[in-house]
């Protein structure tokens, strides 16, 4: 059994049917990506998972329990939490606000302390600026404070929504190396995003979404050589 | 140069435009200074040094001498312009189309100089005006705080007379005050003088010494730290508690009427401020409230005949369920479609209650009368004076519940819903349910202002409850500070208290709200006592633990 589980999910924006039968599985501690162009349904998907949206069909499960059909905060609470496209930090909050903000699913307040310190001890870049306004903040840390508020939320499996989107090139190095440190720590990712490359080298598996079907689902070596892949994504000839 | 010329101009029309829609001459029957200077005149020199001292402010690179000629120019122009509607008003009859431009309106303009020597006097008028701007952007911060503090407190003074007078006649040493400060209309010239050199001298040793003798407060132990909280909370209860006793019965009545808009502006401060659901239609809680006790108390409609107290529970509950049936079908609304929503809630409310259908209910366009007054330990509340003890109990009630709510986790849940609903969602906060306990919570709050207000005036009518209720309210929640508690109380002393203190302003009530709100967002957004968060937003840079990085 995989840690997440989603089944021949289809979705509908009203008439348009945007996942048409998408499966997809991410095992415990493993980063799975999910790459495709703009308008393939990646966000479709993170969005149908999350319980933001709800699909027609299929089913979603997490640790074998289905929720496909749970309000978007008892998934939240389950343990599937999202880092949002576009970081969507609390702007007027302080960061350590806005970290309390992402424990909010939990009570025990020792154990919001416990990862409280944790996700600095992970960014030490947020404990420095602990109480600035996260609206200040430069794009590279609101993506840490992103990041670091959802693991507030202790999760089972982190869905990134496209974390390198409108960072400078610098920055998305650190926000790769971030990810890839996550994983050491040994957390769950399926890690969406459309710079394919850095995407595919972090990742273990990968799957490749067109016009809201997996075309193509493989390790992330075998994607890296494949001719598709390359041209499509990869920009190689 | 050119930017002077244009505020020059715009000081000009706003100054013509106050004359013309009567402003001035209904402001000029109060005196400041009696004899004088009116309150017209303060009106008129208030708007002159606002634009002039715009002008100073607005002078590139700072250069004194540029900004003391762009503040005469600009007051040398809103002179002229004054100058031009005298002119005009004398060749001219301009009554036909404005019929506030009477021959008075120019008696007052000119000083009672007549004409000719009018001219020259508003001209002068202006270039005063913009050379004290000007004195008063070059002079040091200190000089111009004093200056700005102890002229206020004259013009306020003058202003508020009819409260100050019967405040101090009722204590020994400062009875003896009033013979000096105040005549039957206005101050009194040395007292006038006499009251800008105390302030003055006050405000410059607060300045000076206001620091150490803050330093010396916050450097007490602990212990008598809270010693001196709890006596500070202590004397502001006692004088809340004397304070009809003192101020008389048109007072306190003024005072319930604030107290009325408090308990409204804590209420839609949940909905609004805390959680960010722009409500156009609060005042259909209100009606609610009202009519509940109404149906339930009245004699008149003979249904239930309960007592005040007895129908109290019920109609907040009532108020509560109604915020849930509001809130169910606006859940997915979001910044305008929901305040459209809410808007259309308020009107059919009041629709509803002046139904012909539902007459023998609600009691159609007569509305329902006879309702009991409350009665505490056997004692009926039926004064403004007694009711205001009511009132004070409930604010205190629920200003205490706003602020236990706002540090709570509920609280932090609105917070983050004002936020960002998505996110919000997405850290596990259920939207449904805590969308609905702000409109639940609001509406209650609303339900009681509107139980206290039906038991005290006896009677509720459909006409009570129209959206310009709504517009108040959420006007002062916007002026005090959009989701502080303590802003609701000032934005209702603002908006609510001094249009009933001033009976010049009744008529220009909107005006003043629609001048003030402008004014406000653009000098100060964040409200008059905002919330940290929202000054934190809004002056960022300004405070020192907080600086960008890049």
């Amino acid at each position: 059994m995989s840690l997440l589980e989603i089944e021949n999910v289809h979705t509908y924006y009203g008439q348009i049917h945007t996942l048409k039968g998408v499966s997809l599985t991410v095992d415990q501690g493993e980063i799975v990506t999910l790459i495709g162009a703009n308008g393939a349904g990646k966000s479709t998907l993170l969005k149908t998972t999350s319980g933001l949206l709800r699909p027609r069909e299929g089913s979603i499960r997490l640790e074998g329990k289905d929720l496909t059909h749970d309000p978007p905060h008892e998934i939240a609470a389950k343990g599937l939490v999202q880092v949002p496209e576009g970081r969507r930090v609390f702007g007027r909050l302080t960061v350590t606000e806005n970290l309390e903000m992402g424990a909010f699913a939990i009570s025990d307040q020792k154990l919001i302390k416990e990862n409280l310190d944790r996700v600095f001890q992970l960014f030490p870049r947020l404990k420095e600026r602990h109480k600035q306004v996260a609206g200040t903040l430069s794009g590279g840390e609101q993506q840490m404070l992103a990041t670091g508020r959802a693991l507030m939320a202790n999760p089972r499996i982190l869905l990134m929504d496209e974390p390198s989107m409108g960072l400078a090139p610098i920055l998305v190095d650190g926000i790769f190396e971030i990810i890839r440190k996550l994983h050491t720590d040994g957390t769950t990712i399926l890690l969406v995003e459309q710079n394919a490359r850095m995407a595919l080298q972090v990742a273990g598996r990968g799957y490749v979404l067109q016009s809201g079907v997996v075309v193509l689902s493989d390790s992330a070596q075998n994607l890296r050589q494949n001719e598709m892949v390359r041209n499509a994504y990869l920009g190689e000839t | 140069m050119k930017q002077a010329i244009k505020i020059g101009l715009i000081g000009g029309v706003v100054e013509i435009l106050l004359a013309l829609i009567g402003m001035i001459e209904a402001f000029s029957q109060r005196y400041i200074i009696i004899d004088i200077i009116s309150m017209g005149h303060t009106l008129i020199f208030l708007v002159a040094l606002l634009m002039t001292s715009l002008s100073a402010k607005r002078t590139p690179h700072g250069n004194p001498l540029r900004a003391m000629i762009n503040a005469l120019t600009s007051g040398l122009i809103i002179g002229g312009f004054l100058a031009v509607l005298v002119v005009m008003g004398s060749l001219v009859n301009l009554r036909k189309v404005f019929i506030n431009a009477s021959p008075l309106l120019y008696q007052w303009l000119t000083f009672n100089q007549g004409i000719k020597a009018g001219i020259p006097l508003l001209l002068t008028g202006g270039a005063l005006c913009g050379f004290l701007a000007g004195l008063l952007f070059l002079s040091s911060k200190l000089f111009r705080r004093v200056l700005i503090i102890s002229l206020g407190s004259v013009v306020g003074a003058g202003v508020l007379q009819d409260l100050l007078r019967p405040t101090f006649a009722l204590w020994g040493p400062l009875s003896v005050m009033n013979e000096w400060l105040f005549s039957a209309n206005g101050l009194t010239l040395y007292g006038a003088i006499g009251l800008f050199v105390l302030i003055a001298a006050l405000s410059y040793v607060w300045a000076k010494k206001g620091n150490v003798i803050r330093a010396n407060l916050n450097g007490l132990s602990p212990s008598n730290q809270r010693v001196l909280r709890i006596t500070t909370f202590l004397t502001l209860i006692m004088i809340l508690l004397v304070l009809p006793q003192i101020l008389g019965l048109f007072l306190s009545e003024v005072l319930t009427i604030v107290g009325l808009y408090v308990l409204l502006g804590l209420g839609l401060n949940i909905v609004v401020g805390f959680a960010g659901l722009l409500d156009l239609g609060y005042v259909a809680f209100f009606a609610i409230g009202a009519y509940s006790i109404a149906v339930l108390t009245s004699p008149e409609l003979g249904f239930f005949n309960l007592s005040f107290w007895g129908a109290l529970p019920f109609a907040i509950f009532i108020g509560v369920l109604s915020g849930f049936l509001l809130g169910i079908p606006v859940l997915k609304m979001r910044g305008d479609y929901l305040a459209i929503a809410t808007l259309g809630f308020g009107e059919i409310i009041r629709i509803l209650v002046l139904s012909d259908v539902l007459r023998p209910w609600l009691g159609g366009a007569q509305g329902i009368g006879k309702i009991p007054k409350a009665h505490i330990a056997g004692i009926e509340m039926a004064t403004p004076q007694q009711i205001y003890y009511l009132i004070l109990a409930g604010c205190l009630l629920v200003g205490f519940i706003s602020w236990r709510l706002r540090d709570s986790r509920l609280g932090r849940a609105w917070m983050a819903v004002r936020e960002d609903e998505d996110v919000a969602q997405a850290m596990g906060i259920n939207l449904i349910s805590t969308k609905l306990l702000a409109f639940a919570t609001g509406a209650a709050f609303s339900a009681l202002s509107g139980a206290i207000f039906a038991s005290k005036l006896g009677s509720v009518y459909p006409h009570s409850f129209n959206v310009m209720i709504s517009i108040n309210i959420i006007c002062l929640v916007i002026v005090g500070g959009m989701g502080s508690i303590p802003g609701v109380l000032v934005g209702a002393f603002a908006l609510v208290g001094l249009p009933e203190l001033l009976r010049e302003f009744a008529e220009y009530r909107l005006l003043v709200y629609g001048a003030a709100l402008v004014a406000m967002m653009l000098l100060r957004p964040e409200g008059l006592w905002p919330e940290p968060l929202q000054r934190r937003e809004l002056h960022e840079g300004e405070s020192s633990d907080a600086k960008p990085n890049h």
